[in-house]
């Protein structure tokens, strides 16, 4: 029986790999040194319903909540064979800590409508809280699947999978419509399909198109009158939605999204401080790599009781 | 707003019974927390025939348990666990709710925030309380919640308020905070909550639950030696095995080892993974990133072994050596057996 799926996706910085080369003298990470990247168990949980949809048939929508350059990850996941993708960019869901993520992202799947089941990555590598899938099922009122590293079995209205627990698993069976968050260890993502790369690599958002007719238009400053540039982008928008390239970008009305819920205005936490702490060397010692240079280690570590 | 009464709420994970390490440790802060406010601590334990867990959690600093005792919550399951932890937040209205960062509490406390629709902070590693004066609006407010926890790379320490909504809910790894010395004269209030689901205990079923009994204790142990990616293999961690078991250590490792598949989750050290403060913390092969850093700073001793000299660990380690781990350990391994 088809399924009706969506896939929540985010674009991160790459956390995991911060090298000297991301790091300014004083000490503090260059933020914008680092790639953005498809946040990787967002991969795995794409990689989830693909191999649904390959077993039993139905629709993936991806969808992103992110700043323009997140339409990057959506490309990336038609590449690797979603079927469409709906993009929630605008100034409103900005500064929006996890429950405005989750009250807007609740919104797009709503606009999706009638979806039988929500994948999302556990956490993403920036934030690393893991609250925005329970979030999202909690404001929908639907049952979630936290830690699911592999599904059994699927009907029509029941889900039966393996979840990781502390020390162990369970196999648990939820009804329909239901979240999933997964783990990496649940699978190897797929890579983009060949034959999709040059296809979806033309695929843009109507901002991108705007952005990129606005800059021809008026090389100095992109800001061309306005009537000249919306005339110019009507064809090309219409042209790339024929082909299947044109990813639509929604701002909060078109989802039906409350602005006091959404972005900074929605969000209960805010930050208050941040506190840059360079790395200090306190009593340091170097130790040579010889055997006398670590037998006076040892013999130090010892005569000061660290070691027994 | 008008002054909330409920306290400081500890949420206090039982599985088969046995209350988690990390609800006893947030008991000890929510003790704090609770006198800085002038209020009580209160603790949640749900499950089905909780006998002696209300005694313990009372010994061990609540002055309220909420007992929930029901078939449908004998094992834990999201949404009836939601629910009736919802209900008790809105009869009792707590300042703050603390959860340990378990798998189990990172999967309830979004739950309940969301149904709440209030702010929840992960992983925190400290939590205070203190004053509040919006940048924009210039309001005061006294006496919030400062949720303070690392943020991504970049050595950033955030502190995190929730001004404008309740409860303000934080949740805590273990280790972070300390174990209470329980304390089996003091007093407290059992407070059995009635239980009354709709379909919350129908929707999702365990037909099946595996679970082990807890191999690595990283926590107690008073040397750790932790591989990271400079390892290399999961080979590679038997020489890492070997240098703990020598000098009577447990085995740790960095996120980028447990990730790539060298050793499991069990024994990852950090933020998010376990924090650990043992007398000597020895770092194979670990790049030292803020996450990392915040599980295993405060250490006595840290030692650090890696080739690159730039290493970030090298900042704040008490000894360091820029060498090969698997020419440095064996060596590490020979001096110690003739010294000791």
């Amino acid at each position: 029986m088809p399924l009706n799926m969506v896939v929540l996706i985010k674009q991160v910085p790459d956390t995991k790999n911060i090298t000297a080369k991301a790091m300014n003298d004083d000490g503090t990470v260059n933020r914008s040194a680092l790639p953005a990247i498809f946040n990787p168990e967002d991969l795995n949980a794409l990689e989830m319903a693909l191999s649904v949809r390959d077993e039993h048939g139905g629709r993936i929508t991806v969808l992103c909540m992110g700043p323009p350059s997140a339409a990057e990850q959506l490309r990336d996941a038609l590449m690797r064979g979603a079927d469409a993708a709906g993009f929630l960019s605008d100034r409103a869901y900005a500064v929006a800590d996890t429950l405005a993520t989750a009250y807007a992202l609740k919104c797009g799947i709503e606009k999706v409508g009638d979806v039988d089941i929500v994948f999302a990555g556990r956490q993403a590598i920036d934030g690393d809280t893991a609250q925005v899938g329970p979030q999202v099922a909690g404001a929908m009122g639907i049952p979630q699947l936290t830690y699911v590293a592999e599904i059994l079995e699927l009907t029509d209205t029941h889900i039966t999978a393996r979840r990781l627990i502390e020390g162990g698993y369970e196999i648990v069976q939820a009804q329909l419509p239901a979240l999933l968050t997964v783990v990496d260890e649940a699978n190897e993502p797929r890579a983009r399909r060949a034959k999709l790369v040059p296809h979806y690599k033309q695929a843009r958002t109507t901002l991108e198109v705007a952005g990129q007719i606005a800059q021809e238009l008026d090389p100095e400053k992109g800001k061309p009158d306005k009537t000249l540039l919306a005339q110019r982008v009507e064809p090309v928008v219409a042209d790339l939605a024929a082909r299947k390239l044109l990813i639509p970008v929604w701002a909060p009305a078109d989802i039906g999204a409350d602005l006091a819920q959404c972005g900074k205005k929605g969000s209960p936490t805010q930050v208050k401080n941040i506190d840059f702490v360079t790395l200090v060397a306190t009593d340091h010692k170097t130790i040579e790599p010889t055997q006398e240079g670590i037998e006076g280690l040892m013999h130090e570590l010892i005569e000061d009781h660290v070691l027994d | 707003m008008p002054k909330r009464t409920g306290g400081v709420l500890v949420f206090a994970e039982q599985d088969g019974g046995k209350i988690a390490d990390v609800s006893l440790e947030l008991l000890s802060k929510a003790r704090e927390l609770a006198d800085a406010l002038g209020q009580h601590v209160a603790a949640i334990v749900c499950g089905h025939t909780l006998a002696r867990q209300p005694a313990q959690l009372i010994a061990s600093g609540a002055d309220v348990v909420y007992v929930a005792d029901n078939p449908a919550l004998a094992v834990y399951r999201t949404l009836p666990y939601a629910r009736v932890v919802c209900e008790v937040i809105e009869g009792a209205a707590p300042e703050i709710v603390l959860f340990g960062a378990s798998p189990s509490g990172r999967d309830l406390a979004p739950r309940v925030a969301a149904r709440l629709r209030t702010g929840l902070t992960a992983d925190c590693t400290n939590l205070r309380i203190g004053d509040h004066t919006d940048p924009v609006s210039k309001t005061e407010y006294k006496d919030l919640l400062y949720q303070i926890r690392p943020a991504f790379g970049g050595n950033i320490i955030a502190t995190i308020v929730t001004p404008n909504h309740k409860p303000q809910m934080a949740t805590v790894r273990e280790g972070v905070m300390v174990m209470p010395e329980p304390d089996p004269t003091r007093t407290g209030e059992i407070v059995p909550v009635p239980v009354a689901l709709d379909d919350e205990g129908e929707l999702v079923k365990i037909l099946e639950r595996v679970k082990a009994e807890r191999t690595v204790n990283l926590k107690g142990a008073k040397v750790v030696v932790s591989g990271g990616a400079g390892v290399g293999s999961s080979e590679g961690f038997e020489l890492v095995r070997e240098l703990a078991d020598v000098l009577g250590g447990e085995v740790g490792a960095s996120r980028a080892a447990v990730d790539a598949g060298y050793i499991g989750r069990d024994h990852q050290v950090g933020q998010t993974g376990t924090t650990v403060r043992p007398k000597l913390y020895i770092a194979a092969g670990i790049s030292g990133s803020v996450q990392h850093r915040a599980g295993m700073v405060e250490s006595s001793k840290i030692l650090a072994i890696n080739t690159d000299p730039e290493a970030p660990i090298f900042a704040f380690a008490h000894y360091g050596i820029v060498g090969d781990l698997f020419e440095v350990i064996p060596m590490m391994i020979e001096a110690y057996k003739h010294k000791a």
